[in-house]
Formats: C-alpha cells, sequence, structure tokens
C-alpha cells in the first residue's frame, strides 16, 4: 500500500476509510482487503459496510455503541478499524470469477452507440472492438442495486456523461462514463453513454445472493446479434 | 383484521427502520422519512420501534377498518378525521368494524405515519418491509398503495361496538419542535467551497424545491461557487449528505438515496435533525447550521433517550388498554 489510510467522518454515524485519491487494482484491492477482515469480525460495530474504488465506509448506530461503550461512537469505531487495519486478512478467499457477458450494440439497443462513436471520431465497428478488447475488473458496486461499476476502458473510448440523463434507461443498458463501463440492472434515470444491451438478468430478488456481478469479477464483453439477443430476451420471459 | 384503501393517496407506502446491511451490493437502505416519528407511532400502539408502518403525503389515502384495531397517527399534520370525529396526532384511538380515517388538508410537515398494534402483514425482503419501488420488492407487493387494496393486521382485536379515541397522546414537543433550522457537521469536500460560500452556506436561505421525493431533497438558494474543481470516484454517501451539484446548487440526500455518489459532499446533516429536515415540506425554507461533531452525537443520544423515556412512560398506560383489546399473545 503507497498511501497511509486516512479516517474522515461522513456525518455523525459513519467512518470513511480512505486508501488514496486515483483508481488502480491494488488501492482497490487494500478496500477488499480491510472489507474481508471486518466481515470476519464475530462482533461487528457497523450495520453497513460500503466498499468502493479507494474508499471503505463503516455506517454503525451510535446509540449502541454509546450505551455498549460510553464514548463517542466515532472514536470508538476509528480506533476499532486502525486495530483493523494493523492485521488485514488477505482477500485469496473471494471468490473472483471469469465472466463472458453477450451484448447487443444495434443501435435499437445501444441507443446512443450512433452519436458516441462519432464523439470518440471512431467507427462503431471500432468502438465495439475495443469495448470487447480487453477484460474489466470490477472494482465495486452501488448506485443502483447490483450495477458493478467496471474499469478501466480504453481511452480512445472514455467520454463524458450526456448533457442531460435519460429519466429512464432501459434495464440490461450497458454503458461508458468516463474510463469505466457498467450495465444498468434495473430501468433508472441515468446519464452514462449507452452502447448496448445485455439479455443476463443481473439483478435477481429471489436469488440469495441477488447481484449476479460481484467485486473483484473479472468481465468480459462479447457481440451478439440482434436476433440473438431477442431469443435470449424471450426465452427468458417464457420462463418466468 | 384489515383496512381498505377506498381512496389511495399521493405516495403510501409501508416503511420500518430500513434494509440494513446491503449497501455493498448497492441496495438502499430506504426505510421512514422520518424516522422518529414512525418510531414514537410504533411505541404509542404497544410495538417494536422499528416495526413496518403506513408513511404517506397529502393528498393522503381514505382507509376504512374492516374491524377493531388499535392505531395512531404520526408525523405530519394533514388534519385527520376518523367519520367525523378530529383526531390529533400522536393520539391512539380504538376503531370499529367501518370506521373512515380520511385527512382534510395540509396543515403541517411532509410525511404521516398509521400505525397499528401488532403491525401490517408485509412482504419481508432482506429482513425489512420497507418498499422498494425500483425492485419492486417489500412492503405491499412492492408498491405504493391502490385503490381496492386490503392490507392484513399481524393480531387480530376483540370486536368493539363504538370508536374510541384516547385521551392521552404523546408528546413528541420536546425533541420534535418545528424549526426551520437545520444542524449539520462538515463534510469531507467541505474545503471545496471557496471562503465566501462556506459563509453563505451557513447564513442564506434555502428553499426545498418541487424536485424533492424520497431520494433527494433539492435546494433552491444562491449558487456556491468551488475552489476547486476534480473528477471524484464514486464512493459512500448517507441519508443526510448534503451533495453540491455543478450548477452550484444543493441537494440533500433523503431515503432513499443511492448508496454511492460522486458529487462533493460539503456537509451532513445532524442524525437528530433528519426527522426535522424530511417534515420540511416542498416550498418551505431552511437554514444550516454547522455544529461539531461531538455535539451532533450528542444531539442524536439526547433524541434516542427521548423517545426511550416516552416508550418507558407510555408502556405503562397501554398495558390494561392491550390486554383489554386483544387475545393473550401466542408466543
Amino acid at each position: 500500500m503507497q498511501t497511509k489510510p486516512t479516517f474522515h467522518p461522513l456525518g455523525d454515524q459513519a467512518l470513511l476509510v480512505s486508501f488514496g485519491h486515483e483508481i488502480n487494482l491494488e488501492i482497490n484491492e487494500a478496500v477488499y482487503q480491510l472489507y474481508a477482515t471486518l466481515l470476519n469480525d464475530a462482533e461487528p460495530c457497523w450495520t453497513d459496510l460500503i466498499p468502493a474504488y479507494n474508499s471503505l465506509t463503516l455506517l454503525y448506530d451510535a446509540s449502541t455503541l454509546f450505551k455498549k461503550y460510553g464514548q463517542s461512537p466515532y472514536h470508538f469505531v476509528k480506533g476499532y478499524v486502525a486495530t483493523c487495519l494493523a492485521s488485514l486478512l488477505p482477500t485469496e478467499t473471494r471468490s473472483a470469477r471469469s465472466v463472458d457477458m453477450p451484448v447487443c450494440y444495434h443501435p435499437e439497443y445501444g441507443l446512443d452507440i450512433v452519436a458516441y462513436s462519432k464523439k470518440c471520431s471512431i467507427s462503431v465497428r471500432e468502438l465495439i472492438q475495443l469495448h470487447t478488447g480487453i477484460r474489466y475488473h470490477v472494482y465495486m458496486l452501488g448506485f443502483l442495486p447490483g450495477f458493478a461499476y467496471m474499469g478501466t476502458v480504453d481511452k480512445r473510448i472514455a467520454g463524458p456523461r450526456l448533457d442531460k440523463p435519460r429519466t429512464a434507461v432501459p434495464a440490461g443498458s450497458v454503458g461508458i462514463a468516463a474510463n469505466q463501463t457498467g450495465i444498468y440492472p434495473l430501468q433508472s434515470p441515468g446519464g452514462w453513454n449507452i452502447i448496448g444491451r445485455t439479455p443476463i438478468q443481473l439483478f435477481d430478488i429471489s436469488k440469495e445472493e441477488p447481484s449476479y456481478l460481484q467485486p473483484g469479477d473479472s468481465v468480459r464483453f462479447y457481440e451478439i446479434s440482434k436476433s440473438e439477443f431477442e431469443e435470449v430476451s424471450s426465452l427468458k420471459s417464457n420462463k418466468s | 383484521m384489515s383496512m381498505l384503501i377506498l381512496k389511495a393517496g399521493l405516495h403510501d407506502t409501508f416503511q420500518d427502520g430500513g434494509r440494513k446491511g446491503w449497501q455493498h451490493v448497492g441496495i438502499n437502505v430506504g426505510g421512514a422519512m422520518d424516522l422518529a416519528s414512525m418510531q414514537v407511532a410504533n411505541i404509542v400502539v404497544g410495538n417494536k420501534p422499528d416495526e413496518g408502518v403506513l408513511e404517506f403525503t397529502f393528498p393522503a389515502p381514505v382507509i376504512q377498518f374492516n374491524q377493531a384495531a388499535l392505531l395512531v397517527v404520526g408525523g405530519a399534520d394533514f388534519e385527520a378525521k376518523l367519520n367525523n370525529a378530529h383526531l390529533v396526532g400522536c393520539k391512539p384511538f380504538v376503531v370499529a368494524a367501518g370506521t373512515v380515517l380520511s385527512f382534510a388538508t395540509w396543515k403541517q410537515g411532509a410525511y404521516a405515519y398509521l400505525a397499528v398494534h401488532g403491525g401490517y402483514e408485509l412482504d419481508d425482503w432482506l429482513a425489512s418491509t420497507s418498499t422498494h419501488t425500483k425492485v419492486k420488492a417489500g412492503g405491499f407487493n412492492g408498491r405504493r398503495l391502490l385503490k381496492g387494496d386490503v392490507i392484513n393486521f399481524k393480531r387480530k382485536a376483540r370486536e368493539v361496538n363504538t370508536l374510541r379515541i384516547f385521551p392521552w397522546y404523546a408528546d413528541v414537543r420536546q425533541f420534535m419542535q418545528e424549526s426551520d433550522t437545520i444542524r449539520c457537521v462538515t463534510g469531507i469536500e467541505w474545503l471545496w467551497l471557496n471562503k465566501s460560500a462556506q459563509k453563505d452556506f451557513c447564513k442564506i436561505k434555502f428553499v426545498v424545491s418541487k424536485q424533492s421525493d424520497r431520494m433527494g431533497y433539492r435546494l433552491l438558494g444562491k449558487a456556491l461557487l468551488k475552489s476547486k474543481n476534480e473528477e471524484l470516484p464514486s464512493a459512500a454517501v448517507n441519508f443526510g449528505t448534503v451533495q453540491l451539484l455543478p450548477d452550484g446548487q444543493l441537494i440533500i440526500l433523503m431515503a432513499d438515496h443511492q448508496t454511492t455518489g460522486g458529487y462533493p459532499r460539503i456537509a451532513h446533516v445532524a442524525s437528530a435533525d433528519r426527522s426535522r429536515l424530511a417534515q420540511r415540506a416542498i416550498g418551505a425554507s431552511l437554514y444550516f447550521s454547522v455544529v461539531s461533531h461531538q455535539e451532533a452525537e450528542m444531539y442524536f443520544m439526547q433524541q434516542v433517550t427521548h423517545i426511550e423515556q416516552l416508550a418507558f412512560s407510555i408502556s405503562f398506560r397501554l398495558k390494561d388498554v392491550i390486554s383489554e383489546l386483544y387475545e393473550q399473545s401466542d408466543n
């Protein structure tokens, strides 16, 4: 780890541990090491843990902690996390998978693919090749249930968000924002450039682990045709 | 042991203390907008504080009860009426079969709560009955209520012939007094505001805009200028986080906020003032006052203590009422 983690309150019932400002695999690994260490704890003092690119946030119930330890809940949690940081568990235990994700890049589903490739000054074909050309790392889940932030995309197809966010991005939409790529698991408002859509269901409340993608997974997109997409989609809707 | 929605309100959803422990997969906590009022409502009818309750705004629903039950209305004041009788908030009442609860007009606040003794029969998703409308899970079929919905109660009461409103009510004034001053602590990106914007934040009036809902309250006010302009990698945000939007306006994240965000977090509303903030309806004004982190922790402890004291004193008053009205519990 290059930088020493720093502590910041996120309001009066949360502590954010910052591992630096950059986005890279090493820092993200440090985040998940602390996450794994805290999860291993027998008597958790937190109600929620939120790992992100380069930070981990602990939410806690201040009244419970105050009654139990009689001091400032923030100072207690800070001391507690500092101890955990001194004896981090390795993250080998997490079962990172290699996932292949089908995407239909047809403009009917890739709502912005034509405009966006123009913005990047490349052809639609090149954009698809660049997007499917590398494996992406799932850095974190956030924003929406099951929304995986993946990176990093090739510089040539990294670009700013839409000037005006859509009020309803369809579920399964694959987008790019800056050097990140992600998939909307549910219909939602959103400002990412939509370049395609996957027929895979990314969030399923009937499952014990409702999110299909998990942090640490590595994802490679591959292109499917419009008819393949529609075939898989109709199979899915027949099943339910 | 049920109630029928004769007329749906604008946004009637069941909410409890929230869906905790799932933010790492992007599932937001949700839960009641005004947690203190929800807890008090539960306490007044003898429930555990985080039992699921009906949360509604104005226009409010019209509800008919099909059988006797002990209930209470808390939170915002929409001038509640039981049949034709005027009903004061935080005052428990026992309905008879056929009693109708309606709300005459908006008077104060934004979110009101209806709690029933024993609780409602609701869908549970990930250990919470809060309605997640986006995922369509929890609460009543994962959605807001519609005309004709029938919601069952968990406990069956003995039949009564007439409606009864109790003479006492839960006095919440000492920790719920209406005020337009919202206390907050500074956020990680507070110093991104230039000096005069920091001063403005603590001084100027903000108004809750029409684009406000359970996800966030967007404020209207003088644009606050940044002295720093960087891209922030997405990280956690919280109920009460005050974010600075690119145009210099503010949004305060509320119960249904997304788990992570990338806008500068310039402040966080003190936990003790979340309820007061939630009750600032669209068009209401507010001012921020910055307090120390330790003060904010202390205010929250005081609020918790007040609610616990209230629960303690009410439990004695309720004992006989409940044993008279409800058959012995199985457990």
